[in-house]
């Protein structure tokens, strides 16, 4: 059994974490971007980060981050979104890059934590443990700017060409095991109508 | 007498439905092609139902009114997105389901499929209305779909071989 050969750019990563990424993505953030987070910690991160209520904080619906903010960039193209994702979560839904890579949103940013596990329901091994690379993947599906962040500076410096981009771009980062900051609002008709008047669809 | 898939075009663009995405079907074949020639919509297929639901569920938070065209095999992958997203977020997701299982289907698998649709449909009060008569047409789905924007419902229509006139070598 394997665990994480280092892959295609051959650069060993250092493990990142989640709460200080998510933290240096909110702090670029001025005109009013929307983030939709993922499913369990990486909700919970960009909880703890600073609520803002142009973010969405998915609570069920593993695996359906990036499909939403798919939705969100189409319903308003002069936004930035950004969707934060987990590598189980991203390994649930991949069909869903090849739609990005088709669709083409100029304003969609795509980032992955992955920390090879389930880390939330007992930190199982996830495919990316076994060698599953899922920067490769989103390639293969046609997202040609999707790289590995292998070190804090790299993910500020790819972050700042992603926001700026007129294509989508996905940032993938390996992470440590550290649990989720803090835990999200549970009452999702709350989080749905905060969210839509950030984006000024609810007054 | 106008055909259904010209009368579903109508009635989407009525209430101001311009994004679709679809899982494709055969049956769906007509209304895709007759959604795909109009220029007021954004149309495209998806990998999965599911990942069409998200789509649609987001593009209507930011502003964009969307459906999902599916068929009742895919309809069957969406208790959970229904029962963790749509309904609890309170998002009038819509959904146009093309009926096979029934009617003459050949396909055990399809035909056992088909008899989960509904029972799921009502153990999560998702309003259902199933299009099987041309005179009811226009009036079912244009308040079902204004119903759910006003209640912020999901809701689904279910196209039935009644409606759509499948020809049963038509549905391989």
């Amino acid at each position: 059994m394997s665990t994480r050969p280092s892959q295609g750019e051959a650069v060993q990563s250092q493990l990142l974490n989640r709460f200080d990424l998510t933290a240096r993505l909110l702090s670029r953030l001025t005109r009013d971007e929307a983030v939709i987070g993922g499913i369990g910690n990486t909700n919970f991160d960009l909880w703890a980060a600073g609520r803002r209520p142009q973010n969405f904080y998915m609570l069920g619906s593993m695996g359906l981050a990036f499909p939403i903010a798919l939705g969100v960039a189409l319903a308003q193209p002069r936004r930035r979104v950004v969707a934060i994702e987990g590598d189980g979560s991203l390994l649930m839904q991949l069909g869903c890059l090849a739609t990005i890579a088709e669709r083409c949103p100029a304003n969609l940013t795509l980032l992955v934590m992955d920390n090879a596990s389930y880390q939330i329901t007992g930190s199982q091994p996830t495919a990316t443990h076994y060698g599953a690379d899922l920067v490769a993947i989103a390639k293969g599906c046609g997202l040609a700017d999707s790289f590995w962040a292998h070190a804090t500076e790299a993910y500020e410096g790819l972050l700042e060409t992603a926001l700026s981009s007129d294509r989508p771009h996905l940032i993938a980062a390996r992470i440590d095991k550290s649990p989720g900051q803090g835990s999200t609002d549970r009452d999702p008709s709350w989080i749905r109508d905060s969210f839509m008047r950030g984006l000024g669809t609810r007054q | 007498m106008s055909r259904w898939y010209d009368v579903i075009v109508d009635v989407l663009k009525r209430n101001q439905i311009r994004l679709v995405t679809y899982v494709p079907d055969k049956v769906l074949t007509p209304l895709i092609k007759a959604i795909e020639a109009d220029g007021y919509f954004t149309v495209f297929a998806v990998a999965r139902e599911e990942e069409a639901v998200g789509i649609v569920c987001g593009s209507w938070m930011g502003g964009l009114r969307g459906i999902v065209l599916m068929q009742t095999s895919g309809f069957a992958t969406l208790g959970n997105v229904l029962a963790s997203l749509a309904v609890p977020y309170q998002i009038p997701l819509l959904m146009i389901v093309s009926e096979r299982g029934t009617l003459g289907e050949f396909n055990q698998g399809q035909a056992l499929v088909c008899r989960t649709m509904r029972p799921l449909l009502t153990s999560l009060g998702i309003e259902t209305h199933t299009l099987s008569r041309s005179d009811e047409l226009d009036f079912t789905a244009d308040r079902t779909i204004s119903q759910a924007i006003a209640t912020q419902a999901p809701a689904a229509l279910i196209l039935s071989p009644l409606l759509t006139h499948a020809k049963r070598q038509e549905l391989q």
